[in-house]
C-alpha cells in the first residue's frame, strides 16, 4: 500500500469504528439503512472515489477504491454494496453518458447526497440477463419524445432509497442487442416500488422490486443509442467483480480477526484454544486464503486501472475470494463455538452476510463459464 | 432403511405427516419472530413421541435410537428450531430421567413430561465450561438434613424459559470428577432462568440461562448417587450425538428435494438450469452424500439399539453429518441464486439452522479430540 493507500484506510477505519460498528448489531435486527451514515461517507469523498473532480469525484484508481472498500466491509458489507452499487452507476454514467446526463446526475452521486442503483434482473432473468422482458416502446407524448417502460425488476439493491436508477429494458427483439439503457428517476410517474425482499444476511441494505407501469421517460434519458443496453451492463458488471472481491476480502479479514483474538482468550481444558492445532491449522488456512483472495483482486484492480482490463481475471478475483469469505465466515463461527452463533457477537451476521457475495454480480457460477470460456478462447485463437 | 421395523416405518409417516400440517407452515414466522411453536410442542404429546424412549408404563413409546431419529429427520426436515427444542425434551431431558432416575422420579416427572404438560430441559454447558464439561463450578453443598443448595449459572440451554423440570450437571466436591446430577423443578426458591439469547439459527427453539442462587433442592431431587454424574453424561452422550446428526439428515433431504423440484421448474438461457452439467453435479454430489448420511446414520442407530456401544461411534455419526449438511444447504442455496438467499424459500433458514448442529451437543472439534484419543491411545494425550 502506498501512503495515500494507508491513510484513506485509517481514516475509513477509524470511521467505521466509531459511527458504523455500534449500529450494526441493532440495524441488522430491524433491517435499518441509516442515510446520515452514507452521506457522512460521501463527505468524507468515499462515495465517488474513482470519478473524476470535475463531476465531483476523487480521481483515484480502481485499487484505491478497492482497499476502501474492503475496510468498509470489515464493520459492514451492506455499507460497502451500497457504494460498490452506486459507484457502479456513475461508472456507466460517467463512461457511457452525455455531456449533460453527466452534469445532471453525477454530482449528487459522487458526493453521497444520492445513491444509484443498477436494474438488470427480472423474476425470469437472473443469470440469463439478455433474456429479460421489461419493455421501452418508442413514443411521443405531448409532443415529447421518449421511452414508455413497462414490466418489473427484482433483486434491486437500494431500491427504495435510490434516486437514480440505470433500467435495462428491451426496445428491439430478443437477446442482448435488443436492450438498451435508461436513466430512471425516483418519483417518475408510473414508476413504483414493490416488495422489499425479506433476506438471510445485507439486511441494512434494502433490496426491491421495481414496477414500471407505462413510465414515460425522456428520450434524453436513453444512454448512447437503442441496443446499447446489454453491453453497458455488462461493461459495469467487469468492475463490480473485483469490487465484490475487495469486500468479501474485508469480510473474510474481519471474521479471521474475531476468531484469532477469541482463541488466544479462551481457555478450554485449561490452556488458550489458539493452543489446539486443530484450530492452529483452521486460523492458518483462512490467513492463507484471504491473502491468495487479497492479491487476486489487486491484480484484477490494477489491470483494470492501467488499461488492462483482464476479464478472466476478475472473474477468478471475485470467484475466490467470495468462496473464501464463505468458508472463512463459516469456520470463524465454528471457532468461536456456543457465542459465534449468537449475536452477542458479530461472525454471524458476516457469515450471512457472505453468502450471497457468491451469488451477486454474476453467480459463482457463472464466474466459472466465463473463465472456461476465456480459457478455450486462449486455446483456440492460437 | 431395510432393517427398519415395521412399528418404526409406521412412525416414519406419523411424523412426516405431522411435520407437514403442524411444523412445516408454521417455520418461517416461527424464525422471523424467535418465537416457540408451543402448540406443536403440546400436539407431540398427542402423537405420542415426547416420551419415545421411555417405558411405556411412563406413556412412553419404548423405542429405541432408531426410532428417535427418524422422528428427527421428518421434524428436522420440517423445522429444525422446533426439533431442536424436541430433542432437548425427549432425548436430554426424558431420556436421562428413564435412563438414570429411580422408579419414584419416573413416576413423579415422565408421566407429564410425556404428555407435554409439562416441558423439560438439560443443563451442562456453563459460561468458561463449554467443550470441557467436567470441569463445570456450579457447586451444590449438602445441607445437615440431607437437601442440596445449589449456586452457579448454566448456559446455552434450550427451553431454558418454558422449562418446568430441569436436569442438572452440578460439582459436588473438589475432584474433576466429582459432578452430581439433579432434578430441579421450576418455582424452587433461588433458581431463575436468564435473558434469552438471540442465535443466528435455530430461532424458534428458545435458548437461555439457567440461573442458581442459593436454590435449595430436597435430597430427593439427587439422581442416582453423589458423584454419578460423569457416569450418566458419557451414558447419554451416544443417542444425543446420533439424534441431533438427524435433524442434519432431515434438512440435507429437504435441500436436495427442493433443488431437484427447482431445477426442474427454472428455466434460464431458454432451458431447464436442470440441464446445465454444473446444475447437474450440484445436485447429484448433494443427493449422493445425502444417501451416505442417511446409511452411516441408520446403521450407527441400529448398533446402538442392538447394544453396541464405543467412544467414537456416535462422535464419527456427529462430526460427519451437520458438517456435510451445512455444505448441502449452502450449495442449495447457491443453485436457487437469489432466491436461495431470499426468505421465500426456506433453505437460507436451513443452512443457518444446521450451523448450530456443528457446534451444539460437542462441536466439531471436540468429535476429533474423542475419536482422536481412541484411535491413538495415550499418543494423542501427550
Amino acid at each position: 500500500m502506498n501512503e495515500l493507500q494507508l491513510e484513506l484506510k485509517n481514516q475509513l477505519e477509524k470511521y467505521r469504528l466509531q459511527k458504523i460498528e455500534p449500529h450494526m448489531e441493532h440495524d441488522d435486527e430491524t433491517e435499518e439503512f441509516r442515510m446520515d451514515i452514507f452521506n457522512e461517507l460521501g463527505s468524507l469523498g468515499f462515495t465517488g472515489m474513482t470519478l473524476p473532480e470535475a463531476y465531483g469525484g476523487m480521481g483515484l484508481s480502481y485499487e484505491d477504491f478497492s482497499i476502501a472498500l474492503c475496510e468498509i466491509a470489515k464493520s459492514s458489507v451492506a455499507y460497502a454494496v451500497t457504494i460498490s452499487v452506486s459507484s457502479m452507476v456513475q461508472a456507466i454514467l460517467n463512461e457511457f453518458g452525455n455531456e449533460t446526463q453527466k452534469k445532471t446526475y453525477l454530482p449528487a452521486l459522487t458526493s453521497g447526497e444520492e445513491i444509484g442503483a443498477f436494474c438488470l434482473s427480472e423474476s425470469g432473468a437472473g443469470s440469463d440477463a439478455a433474456s429479460l422482458v421489461t419493455t421501452a416502446k418508442k413514443t411521443i407524448v405531448d409532443g415529447r419524445s421518449g421511452y414508455v417502460l413497462n414490466g418489473s425488476k427484482i433483486w434491486i439493491t437500494s431500491g427504495g432509497i435510490a434516486k437514480t436508477y440505470i433500467v435495462m429494458a428491451r426496445t428491439g427483439g430478443e437477446g442482448g442487442k435488443g436492450v438498451s439503457a435508461f436513466i430512471v428517476r425516483d418519483g417518475t410517474p408510473g414508476f413504483s416500488y414493490g416488495k422489499k425482499e425479506k433476506k438471510m444476511g445485507w439486511k441494512v441494505s434494502p433490496t426491491r422490486e421495481l414496477i414500471f407501469h407505462n413510465c414515460f421517460v425522456p428520450e434524453e434519458n436513453l444512454l448512447l443509442t437503442e441496443g446499447e443496453g446489454f453491453k453497458i451492463a455488462m461493461a459495469a458488471l467487469e468492475k463490480g467483480r473485483f469490487t465484490i472481491g475487495a469486500i468479501a476480502v474485508g469480510c473474510a479479514e474481519r471474521a479471521l480477526d474475531e476468531a484469532v483474538r477469541y482463541s488466544l482468550t479462551r481457555q478450554q481444558f485449561k490452556q488458550p484454544i489458539f493452543d489446539f492445532q486443530g484450530l492452529q491449522f483452521m486460523m492458518a488456512d483462512m490467513a492463507t486464503e484471504i491473502e491468495c483472495s487479497r492479491l487476486l483482486v489487486m491484480q484484477a484492480a490494477n489491470d483494470y486501472d492501467n488499461g488492462t482490463p483482464n476479464a478472466k481475471l476478475a472473474c477468478m478475483a471475485k470467484l475466490k475470494a467470495t468462496d473464501t469469505a464463505m468458508k472463512v465466515t463459516t469456520d470463524a463461527v465454528q471457532i468461536l463455538g456456543g457465542v459465534g452463533y449468537t449475536k452477542e457477537y458479530p461472525v454471524e451476521r458476516f457469515m450471512r452476510d457472505a453468502k450471497v457475495l457468491q451469488i451477486v454480480e454474476g453467480t459463482n457460477q457463472i464466474q466459472r463459464v466465463v473463465i472456461a470460456r476465456n480459457l478455450k478462447k486462449e486455446y483456440t485463437t492460437h | 432403511m431395510w432393517f427398519f421395523t415395521e412399528e418404526e416405518k409406521d412412525l416414519q409417516r406419523l411424523c412426516k405427516d405431522f411435520a407437514s400440517k403442524e411444523l412445516a407452515p408454521f417455520a418461517e414466522k416461527h424464525d422471523h419472530d424467535e418465537s416457540f411453536n408451543i402448540n406443536a410442542f403440546k400436539k407431540m404429546g398427542e402423537l405420542g413421541v415426547l416420551g419415545i424412549t421411555a417405558d411405556p408404563e411412563y406413556g412412553g413409546a419404548g423405542m429405541g435410537a432408531v426410532a428417535a431419529t427418524l422422528v428427527m429427520e421428518e421434524f428436522g426436515a420440517a423445522c429444525a428450531g422446533s426439533t431442536l427444542s424436541y430433542l432437548a425434551h425427549s432425548i436430554l431431558c426424558v431420556n436421562n430421567i428413564q435412563n438414570n432416575g429411580s422408579a419414584e422420579q419416573k413416576a413423579k416427572y415422565l408421566p407429564k413430561l410425556i404428555t407435554g404438560e409439562h416441558i423439560g430441559c438439560m443443563g451442562m454447558s456453563e459460561p468458561e465450561y463449554g467443550s470441557d464439561a467436567v470441569g463445570i463450578q456450579t457447586k451444590a453443598v449438602k445441607n445437615n438434613d440431607g437437601s442440596y443448595t445449589i449456586n452457579g449459572a448454566k448456559m446455552w440451554i434450550t427451553n431454558a424459559q418454558y422449562a418446568d423440570v430441569a436436569y442438572v450437571y452440578t460439582r459436588t466436591g473438589s475432584e474433576k470428577k466429582n459432578l452430581s446430577t439433579f432434578i430441579v423443578e421450576k418455582g424452587t426458591p433461588g433458581f431463575s432462568v436468564g435473558k434469552p439469547i438471540h442465535k443466528m439459527g435455530m430461532r424458534s427453539s428458545p435458548t437461555g440461562e439457567l440461573i442458581f442462587e442459593n436454590a435449595r433442592v430436597p435430597a430427593t431431587a439427587l439422581v442416582g448417587k453423589e458423584g454419578d454424574s460423569v457416569y450418566h453424561m458419557m451414558k447419554n452422550l451416544d443417542i444425543e450425538r446420533i439424534t441431533i446428526a438427524g435433524i442434519s439428515l432431515g434438512i440435507a433431504q429437504a435441500c436436495v428435494n427442493q433443488c431437484v423440484k427447482y431445477a426442474g421448474e427454472r428455466k434460464q438461457f431458454g432451458k431447464h438450469i436442470g440441464s446445465f452439467q454444473m446444475m447437474q453435479k450440484m445436485i447429484s454430489e448433494m443427493a449422493t452424500e445425502t444417501e451416505m448420511m442417511r446409511s452411516f446414520l441408520y446403521t450407527t442407530a441400529k448398533r446402538y439399539d442392538m447394544g453396541e456401544r464405543g467412544p467414537s461411534m456416535a462422535a464419527m455419526v456427529k462430526l460427519a453429518l451437520p458438517k456435510m449438511a451445512t455444505k448441502i444447504a449452502l450449495d442449495a442455496i447457491q443453485l436457487h441464486g437469489g432466491y436461495g438467499y431470499s426468505r421465500e424459500f426456506p433453505l437460507e433458514r436451513m443452512m443457518r439452522d444446521n450451523k448450530l448442529n456443528e457446534i451444539g451437543a460437542g462441536t466439531n472439534e471436540v468429535m476429533i479430540m474423542i475419536i482422536a484419543k481412541n484411535l491413538l491411545g495415550k499418543a494423542a494425550l501427550e
